[in-house]
C-alpha cells in the first residue's frame, strides 16, 4: 500500500493545487515529513497534475530540498567570504577528520549573513559563533551524550 | 520620549543572545510599574560588538554593547535600577556605550535604514506612527504614475542589486508596455556571500519595503506582485510574511489600496538554496515553480516575465528607497545612499548606510576602524562573486558605479569584504570560482564546464604545480568564458580572477617560482 500523506493537503488546496506553487508545496512537504521520498514526489506530481520528471527535477536543482532522510543532528559550516577568509575551510577540514558521528551529518550553507561572527556554524538552526573545531566538538559531543 | 530598551532582534545579534535577554527584560518590565517600554528591533549596526542595546530616557538614547557576561546580570539589574526610577546615567555591568559621534555611526546617512532599529518590525503601528505609507498615501491622492516614474529618471536611482540600472527606465519601460496584467517582483534573493543589506531590511524595517513596491506597482499599472526571498533568511521570511498580512489588513494591500480603488496583493516566494536565482530571468522561472535556470534576453522581463507577463524587478534596497526618495525631494535626496555589509578583517564590522560617493578609506578605516592590531588591510573585495578587488593603494576610490567599475570590480548588491595581509588571493580567487562551480546551473557549457576548468588551473597554482602556460590558460579561459556565458553568473564568474590577476599578479607569478626550485 502507498503512504498516506494527509498532512500535506492543506497546503494544496490553500494553492489551488496549481502547479506554480510547487517550491511552495515541495518546501511544505519536506517541512512535514523530514525528506522528499519518492512516493512523496510521485504523490505531489498527481495531486498538481505534473509530470513526475518535473517534480523531480526541480527537487533536485534547489540545494535546500533533501531527497534522503535527514539525520538526528545537522552541521553546517557556513562558507561564505567572510568566514572563509577567518578559517571556515579550515575548520570545515577539520571537522570532516574529526566528526565521524554517524548521527550528525556535516554539510556547509552559503553566506547567512551574520559576518561579524566567523567562523560560524548553524547546528539544529541556531548559530553558533567564532567556532573553532574544538569548540565544535565539544558543543556537538553535548547534543547526544 | 517613552524610557525604555531596544534590543537588535536581527540574526547576528539574536545568535548571540538577544532574543532571550528581551525575553528577560520585558518580564521585568510587566512586573514592574507601566511606563517601561521594553522591545525588539531590527538591526542597530555594528554587529561585531553584539548583543546591542539602547537605552531611551527623556535624555536621549543611548546605544550599549553588551558582552556575553551582561547575558545573566543585565535583567536583575534592570530591575533594581527600574525600581529606583532612573535609567538615565545606567551603566549595565559588562556594557560599553557606543557613541553617537563614533564614526562607525556618525559618517552614516540612513534613509533606507531610517527606521530600522527604532521601531519594532513587527507592528504595523509602530510603521504607520514612524511615517510608513505616508507617501504610498500621497501617491494615491495625487493619482499621476508618470509624474512618480519621471521623478525617480530624475533621481537618477539606480537599481541597487548589481547591475546598476538606471530605476526610472525599467519602470517607464513596464509602464509603456500594453495590457492590464502586469507584474511586480522584488528580487530579495541575496546571495552574494558577506552581504546582508537587504536582510537587514527585510527584518529591521518590512513596511518600507512594501510601501515602495506599492508604489512601483502604481506607477507601472500592476496588479499582482511577488517577493522573491531566499530561504536561507528564516526570520526575514517571518517578518514579511506577518508585514503582508498586516498590510492587507489595514488595506494597503488587496482590493482597493488606501480606498482608492487600486487593485494591488503580493506574495511571498521562498527560494530553495540556488544563487542563479538571482538572475531575474532565472527567478521568474523559480517563481513559476520550475528549476531555476536563466533563459536568453530578449524578450527581457519587462516585455515578457512572470507568466509573460509585463515584469518590473527591483531588488529589496531599490524599492526601500522610493519612499525616502518621495518625502525628501530630488533636492534633498541628491546622490541618495548605498547601504553597505561591511565585515571580514576589521576592527568594526556590520551594516552601514553611506552617502554615495563616499570613499572607501572611509568606510574601512574610518568607520570600521581599520585593519585588526599587527596587521595591513590587503585588500576590499566588492560585489561577490561577480565582484573583485580593489587594492589597499585604491582605498582613496569613490564608492560609486563608475569609479569601481574602472579598477575592474563592481558596486554589486553591497557586500563588502576587508582583507588583510594574511589573506591569499590566489586561494580567494580558487573560492569564488568554487562558489561558481558549485552554482553553476549547467545550462550553457561555457560557465558549466569553463568553472570546473578554471578552478583546476586555480588548484593547481595554489598546490605550486600550476606553469606559466597554466597561468596564460586561465586568462584566455577567464576570457571565453565570460563572452560565451548566457547570464550573469558566468560572465562575472571570472571576474575575481581577473580582479586578482590584474592588481595582484605578483601572488600567481610567485606559485609558479616556487615550482622552479629544486
Amino acid at each position: 500500500m502507498s503512504p498516506v500523506f494527509d498532512a500535506l493537503d492543506p497546503v494544496l488546496r490553500r494553492h489551488g493545487y496549481q502547479a506554480e506553487a510547487l517550491l511552495e508545496v515541495l518546501a511544505a512537504a519536506q517541512q512535514i515529513y523530514g525528506h522528499l521520498s519518492p512516493s512523496l514526489l510521485r504523490h505531489v506530481a498527481g495531486l498538481l497534475r505534473l509530470p513526475l520528471s518535473r517534480v523531480q527535477g526541480t527537487a533536485s536543482f534547489y540545494h535546500l530540498f533533501r531527497l534522503s532522510p535527514p539525520p538526528r543532528h545537522q552541521c553546517l559550516v557556513c562558507t561564505g567570504t567572510a568566514c572563509h577568509v577567518q578559517g571556515a575551510g579550515l575548520l570545515f577540514k577539520a571537522l570532516q577528520t574529526t566528526l565521524k558521528q554517524p548521527w550528525c551529518e556535516l554539510g556547509s550553507v552559503r553566506c547567512i549573513g551574520s559576518c561579524s561572527g566567523g567562523p560560524l556554524l548553524v547546528v539544529d538552526g541556531d548559530i553558533w559563533t567564532h567556532q573553532t573545531s574544538a569548540t565544535a566538538l565539544a558543543g556537538l559531543r553535548k547534543l547526544e551524550p | 520620549m517613552r524610557s525604555g530598551l531596544r534590543f537588535c532582534t536581527s540574526t547576528s545579534c539574536r545568535s548571540r543572545g538577544s532574543e532571550g535577554l528581551l525575553q528577560h527584560c520585558a518580564a521585568v518590565a510587566r512586573r514592574g510599574e507601566a511606563g517601561l517600554s521594553v522591545k525588539g528591533v531590527g538591526c542597530l549596526g555594528p554587529c561585531s560588538e553584539g548583543p546591542l542595546m539602547v537605552i531611551d530616557t527623556e535624555a536621549g538614547s543611548r546605544l550599549m554593547a553588551l558582552e556575553h557576561s551582561a547575558l545573566e546580570s543585565l535583567p536583575t539589574e534592570l530591575e533594581t535600577t527600574f525600581s529606583r526610577g532612573a535609567l538615565i546615567g545606567w551603566q549595565p555591568s559588562g556594557s560599553r556605550e557606543i557613541l553617537p559621534e563614533e564614526p562607525f555611526l556618525a559618517l552614516q546617512r540612513r534613509l533606507v535604514l531610517a527606521q530600522c532599529g527604532r521601531i519594532d518590525p513587527e507592528s504595523l503601528e509602530e510603521a504607520e506612527a514612524a511615517g510608513a505609507y505616508l507617501q504610498l498615501r500621497r501617491v494615491l491622492q495625487e493619482n499621476d504614475p508618470l509624474a512618480i516614474i519621471e521623478r525617480v529618471r530624475r533621481s537618477g536611482l539606480r537599481g541597487r542589486g548589481g547591475a546598476g540600472y538606471p530605476t526610472g527606465l525599467k519602470w517607464a519601460a513596464v509602464a509603456a508596455m500594453p495590457g492590464d496584467s502586469k507584474v511586480v517582483v522584488c528580487n530579495a534573493d541575496e546571495g552574494d556571500p558577506g552581504a546582508f543589506m537587504d536582510r537587514t531590511v527585510m527584518e529591521g524595517d518590512p513596511h518600507t519595503l512594501l510601501e515602495g513596491m506599492v508604489i512601483a506597482a502604481f506607477a507601472v499599472g500592476a496588479e499582482r506582485g511577488w517577493i522573491y526571498v531566499r530561504g536561507e533568511y528564516p526570520l526575514a521570511i517571518e517578518r514579511l510574511r506577518r508585514g503582508i498580512e498586516q498590510a492587507r489588513q489595514s488595506g494597503w494591500l488587496g482590493g482597493s489600496v488606501g480606498a482608492s480603488g487600486f487593485r494591488f496583493d503580493l506574495e511571498l516566494r521562498v527560494g530553495a538554496g540556488a544563487y542563479v536565482c538571482g538572475e531575474e530571468t532565472a527567478l521568474i522561472h523559480s517563481i513559476e515553480g520550475r528549476r531555476g535556470v536563466p533563459r536568453p534576453r530578449p524578450p527581457f522581463p519587462a516585455e515578457q516575465g512572470v507568466h509573460g507577463f509585463p515584469t518590473l524587478i527591483n531588488n529589496v534596497e531599490t524599492f526601500a528607497n522610493i519612499p525616502a526618495l518621495l518625502r525628501l525631494g530630488l533636492e534633498a535626496y541628491g546622490q541618495g545612499t548605498k547601504v553597505f555589509s561591511l565585515t571580514g578583517h576589521v576592527q568594526r564590522s556590520g551594516v552601514v548606510e553611506v552617502p554615495m560617493g563616499t570613499s572607501l578609506r572611509t568606510i574601512v578605516e574610518t568607520m570600521a576602524g581599520g585593519p585588526k592590531n599587527g596587521h595591513q588591510i590587503k585588500a576590499v573585495q566588492t560585489g561577490g562573486p561577480s565582484g573583485g578587488c580593489v587594492p589597499a593603494s585604491h582605498l582613496d576610490t569613490p564608492v560609486d558605479y563608475e569609479s569601481l567599475r574602472e579598477l575592474g570590480t563592481i558596486m554589486g548588491s553591497g557586500g563588502m569584504v576587508v582583507m588583510d595581509d594574511t589573506t591569499d588571493m590566489v586561494d580567494l580567487a580558487a573560492f569564488f570560482m568554487a562558489f561558481c562551480r558549485e552554482e553553476s546551473c549547467g545550462k550553457c557549457i561555457p560557465c558549466r564546464c569553463g568553472t570546473v576548468q578554471l578552478e583546476i588551473l586555480l588548484r593547481k597554482l595554489l598546490a605550486g604545480q600550476g606553469t606559466g602556460s597554466d597561468l596564460s590558460q586561465l586568462e584566455s579561459l577567464c576570457h571565453t568564458v565570460k563572452e560565451a556565458s548566457l547570464c550573469g553568473l558566468g560572465q562575472n564568474a571570472p571576474n575575481p580572477v581577473l580582479s586578482s590577476l590584474r592588481h595582484y599578479r605578483g601572488d600567481f607569478l610567485a606559485l609558479l617560482q616556487r615550482d622552479r626550485r629544486p
